[in-house]
């Protein structure tokens, strides 16, 4: 993209975004990324998971809560500072005297950075709905392997004032656990499944192979694997314009790369394999408020009843 | 190609540290498949980093790419034409 067209697209989301404040369904907290929910945004969000249950539910999938923090020690585990550390929101307390506490204050009031005066605690926020889930399955799958469904808060460091681009954001992800060919048939069955679920709702959609944001010049190669080998697609939504889609949801396969770091086993003893998938809840409730209009009441009856609205 | 030897055997020594594979790199041809042996994606990107220390060049962004670190007669080749152009 050409620097106008970055202008042009950065204008058109704060414009939007803009919007969606003065007419009070989201609440500015001051911070890019960062954003507060009206009643009909709250509405919409459960709408959307109640839509995705109904799918979720045919695969008979396990509904599994964890909080929107991750032990540190599974970051460094998955390795996720080796390929994500522009995107980690890490978590320090104070632990210090009283001698500590008055510098703390001191920096504080002058409006210094504090973050000398804290430590590492033992937590992460969470950046992906799915990793607290790995290392509870540690052992032997029930023979057809399992499906899980979850909900969660993540956070990830891209301060943008793109609407659509939160940093502490909605995840619903399904997980499957099993073999190869079951992990496999079941994300490609979601490929349609989700790209159907998103054209019911009235979204101009496209599905494409993606990459994660890999940090650094190294990752380039760690994208192009990814693509190569076709382990993430994404549904990609118009919402600012055609040449600049946003990802509403993805699907990877991660091969063995979860078993084989916490010993989940297939009832025959091999490693198995685990493939997710995720709705990005925000994204959704952004494109669907780009597209059908800020007046939900208004929505085309179809989109509405789709959504049990 | 020809591969200047000392620039091979440094090429190989950065292969053993950084790899990440298990099987004896000496008994390898040099045009094995690195990936095959288990060398990681992950792996392959401390690698680079690796020779551009060892041999203080910079890869370029079009040379990220899988086919130029996938045996070590490539990541030589690759290495002595930066070494030409760079150093």
């Amino acid at each position: 993209m050409t620097d106008i067209n970055v202008a042009d697209l950065s204008f058109k989301q704060e414009q939007f975004k803009q919007q969606l404040f003065e007419h009070q369904l989201l609440f500015n907290s001051g911070v890019d990324g960062i954003v507060g929910r009206s009643t009909q945004i709250y509405e919409l969000v459960q709408a959307l998971h109640q839509m995705i249950d109904a799918e979720s539910k045919k695969d008979g999938a396990l509904k599994v809560s964890f909080p929107p923090v991750v032990p540190r020690e599974l970051l460094r585990q998955v390795g996720y500072m080796d390929n994500f550390p522009q995107l980690c929101g890490s978590i320090h307390a104070f632990t210090g005297n009283d001698l500590d506490h008055l510098a703390l204050q001191n920096a504080v009031k002058k409006n210094e950075d504090w973050s000398q005066h804290l430590s590492q605690t033992a937590v992460t926020l969470t950046p992906a709905g799915c990793y607290p889930l790995y290392p509870t399955l540690a052992g032997k799958l029930p023979e057809h392997g399992a499906v899980y469904d979850l909900c969660c808060y993540c956070f990830r460091h891209e301060p943008s004032n793109d609407p659509a681009r939160l940093m502490s954001f909605e995840m619903r992800e399904n997980i499957r656990v099993g073999s190869a060919e079951q992990v496999q048939t079941w994300r490609t069955g979601w490929l349609d499944r989700g790209l159907a679920l998103i054209q019911n709702l009235g979204l101009s959609v496209v599905l494409d192979t993606a990459s994660d944001p890999f940090f650094g010049r190294g990752g380039w190669m760690m994208k192009a694997n990814q693509k190569e080998l076709a382990l993430k697609f994404e549904l990609l939504v118009d919402i600012w314009g055609k040449e600049n889609p946003t990802a509403v949801a993805s699907f990877n396969y991660h091969q063995n790369h979860f078993s084989h770091l916490f010993g989940i086993f297939l009832d025959n003893g091999d490693e198995a394999h685990t493939a997710c998938l995720g709705f990005g809840i925000d994204r959704l409730v952004i494109a669907l408020l780009k597209t059908h209009g800020l007046e939900i009441k208004n929505w085309p009856q179809s989109i509405r009843t789709q959504l049990m609205l | 190609m020809l591969i200047d030897d000392n620039i091979l055997k440094r090429v190989k020594q950065v292969i053993i540290e950084f790899s990440e594979i298990q099987s004896d790199l000496t008994q390898l041809s040099i045009h094995d498949n690195l990936f095959n042996l288990g060398m990681s994606s992950r792996a392959s990107v401390s690698l680079m980093m690796g020779l551009e220390a060892e041999f203080d060049i910079e890869f370029p962004d079009e040379m990220l790419r899988k086919e130029v670190f996938q045996s070590i007669a490539s990541i030589a080749e690759a290495v002595e034409s930066l070494c030409l152009i760079q150093n």
